[in-house]
């Protein structure tokens, strides 16, 4: 059942639309990222469902009620901010604990509520410290901590770890998913990292220039990409120009090399000219025995990138990235020579432009 | 031996040459406040003929005069501290985060930076032209709406004049010191505040008015010094009639009737103790303001 419902959100500041026609339905306890460049539109978008900006049309619903006009003061809806927005006049339990007494909540009550959610948190130590005495991850634990308290409905997260370090970040955002899994909360979160989005959603929405570029679970958006943009912005990807040989067998020549793809070619012609993208872990060198999607190639570049090796092949006068697994036992050809690539016809995505 | 250098080649600094820098501050603060300092406090141990004597501390604590003075300039300080420390802030609020149009902002912050330093002979005057038995605003109220502000108890040479006076550039200082420390109110704070259900007014309760605090009393007590050390404006608009201790001051040393330079000097460590204690105040309230802000 739905329990966020944005139906047909539109925002324009002036001349300028941040967000066009936004439709998004999120099911209870789900983890929804929303996930694009600078200025797509997401931050505008979480800040429509927060209140903190009316929406110049369409509808937003929690839980079947139209909360579109709503104050954010009435909407019980947490929200983490990206530089933490920790009050500075008042202690990490008084922070927490601040939502709850405006709602006017017993004091007993407050109290237990402040520290189970320290104990959450692992703070319990830090419960009198003052946030300037607090480390950048502390603060952000406290924030989530303070929004969580209030048990709301959702919990929106914006950019939350982005003015961490990075190996802060990798603990916290595992440390943010297990705590909305236990709690059950329905969760929106704001990020421009693919990586991210990739590792904590449920779903993920790719937005561009105001729009939703495509949704999906992280599988689908990484391995399906329907766009050239989502291709290019979630993960790296080779893309080229193919024409269509054969639209019922998926048949393609590109470059003069014949490749085969299980994309979706409805509506296409023998002839058409399409765009096609390839993962560069998807290539590989030649097993003996395949005849498909056979490529001759020439190694450009090799790089050694850790737990990865990339090399640079030129396939028909165009550049190919190709990511292979190191291991003791790689053979790789030499820079210069001549070799044979490979995919599936699966990894041959068609892309809509 | 050779000597270290580092990575980037530069030798470093040896430690002399590292306080070569601040051998300015040190002559000014030797100069202008510890020997003058020092010379206040040695001449009012001395009595008119030079001998010591401790007579000119004990009558700052006994002679009617002098204890009136202090109370006389610690109430016009207070008061026009309070009523300039409320309007600047005020006025500070409404360019900052008020809401007014922004070029408004800067014509106020430019008028704050000349007028807090508009006093002495030329303020009094001013304020004589203006507002004087016979100033301009003084006629045109009698003339157009036949309101004579003076029969109806006003009197620009009286106390309530005088603080109307500093009042001009008291709060004008407000709005210099404010107006950073209202931009210093993160819009997020705000946000978060809504978003956790509390409405504006528990907002500025809870939050703006307790950050702000520090700021505003820290203000208020330079207010306080900036009013108190103020002598001129005094002297010039009311020729020595209200007995500030500064004017008292002055009337010991220059000693047209009263002549006790003594005393005067001993006045005069009264006074740098209260500012002293002043500018100390207002350096904790600092302090933990910026603590929370960092």
């Amino acid at each position: 059942m739905t329990h966020l419902a944005l139906s047909g959100i539109s925002k324009h500041f002036g001349d300028f639309t941040a967000v066009r026609d936004f439709n998004l339905d999120v099911k209870k306890g789900e983890f929804v990222s929303f996930l694009g460049p600078s200025g797509c539109g997401k931050t505008t978008t979480l800040r429509m469902i927060a209140g903190f900006e009316i929406p110049s049309s369409g509808m937003i619903s929690l839980e079947g009620a139209d909360i579109t006009d709503k104050a954010p003061n009435q909407r019980n809806v947490g929200m983490v901010f990206q530089s933490y927005a920790l009050f500075p006049n008042m202690t990490v339990a008084q922070n927490i604990g601040f939502g709850l007494q405006v709602r006017k909540e017993k004091e007993s009550a407050i109290k237990d509520r402040v520290k189970e959610m320290l104990s959450i948190i692992h703070m319990e130590d830090k419960a009198n410290s003052f946030p300037y005495q607090l480390s950048g991850g502390q603060m952000q634990r406290v924030a989530l901590a303070r929004a969580l308290a209030i048990r709301p409905e959702v919990l929106l997260l914006d950019e939350p770890l982005s003015a961490l370090d990075a190996k802060i970040r990798v603990s916290l955002r595992a440390e943010i998913r297990s705590i909305q899994q236990k709690l059950g909360i329905t969760a929106i979160y704001v990020t421009h990292d693919q990586e991210e989005a990739l590792s904590l959603s449920d779903r993920i929405v790719v937005m561009n220039v105001g729009e939703m570029e495509q949704v999906g679970t992280p599988f689908e958006i990484y391995n399906f990409p329907t766009t050239r943009f989502v291709a290019n912005f979630v993960g790296s990807l080779n893309t080229a120009e193919a024409e269509i040989v054969d639209p019922n067998k998926g048949t393609l020549i590109m470059d003069g090399a014949r490749l085969e793809s299980s994309g979706e070619l409805k509506g296409r012609n023998k002839g058409d000219k399409i765009m096609i993208a390839i993962r560069p872990e998807r290539l590989s060198f030649l097993s003996e025995g395949k005849k498909e999607n056979v490529l001759d190639g020439k190694v450009e570049n090799i790089t050694f990138l850790g737990s990865v090796v990339r090399v640079d092949v030129t396939i028909g006068g165009r550049k190919f990235s190709m990511d292979t697994f190191n291991r003791p036992s790689l053979e790789l050809p030499k820079i210069g020579e001549t070799c044979k690539v490979t995919c599936s016809d699966k990894a041959v995505l068609i892309l809509k432009e | 031996m050779a000597q270290a250098s580092t990575s980037n080649g530069f030798k470093p600094v040896t430690s002399w040459k590292v306080w070569l820098g601040v051998v300015p501050f040190f002559l000014f603060a030797i100069l202008f406040l510890l020997l003058p300092s020092f010379r206040l406090l040695t001449a009012s141990f001395s009595a008119p003929d030079g001998s010591f004597t401790f007579n000119n501390i004990i009558q700052l604590f006994t002679e009617p005069l002098i204890v009136n003075s202090y109370k006389l300039s610690i109430q016009i300080s207070a008061v026009t501290a309070l009523g300039g420390g409320i309007f600047g802030f005020l006025l500070a609020y409404s360019v900052t985060v008020g809401g007014l149009p922004k070029p408004l902002r800067s014509v106020l912050i430019t008028f704050s930076g000349v007028a807090s330093n508009f006093a002495g002979v030329p303020l009094a005057f001013a304020f004589v032209a203006t507002l004087g038995r016979q100033g301009f605003i003084t006629a045109v109220l009698k003339n157009t709406f036949n309101l004579n502000v003076y029969d109806a108890g006003f009197n620009l040479y009286s106390f309530a004049g005088l603080s109307l006076v500093y009042m001009y550039f008291q709060f004008p200082l407000m709005v210099l010191i404010m107006a950073p420390a209202l931009d210093g109110l993160k819009k997020e704070w705000r946000e978060a505040a809504e978003n956790l259900g509390a409405n504006t007014t528990q907002y500025w309760l809870k939050i703006a008015m307790p950050v702000l605090l520090p700021s505003i009393l820290g203000a208020m007590i330079l207010l306080f010094g900036n009013a108190f050390g103020a002598y001129a404006t005094a002297y010039a608009l009311t020729g020595g009639r209200i007995g500030l201790v500064t004017i008292q001051i002055g009337a010991q040393i220059r000693g047209d009737v009263l002549y006790n330079p003594g005393l005067g000097y001993a006045m005069a460590v009264g006074m740098v103790l209260i500012m002293g204690i002043s500018l100390g105040g207002y350096s904790w309230l600092q302090a933990k303001t910026e603590r929370w802000l960092k």
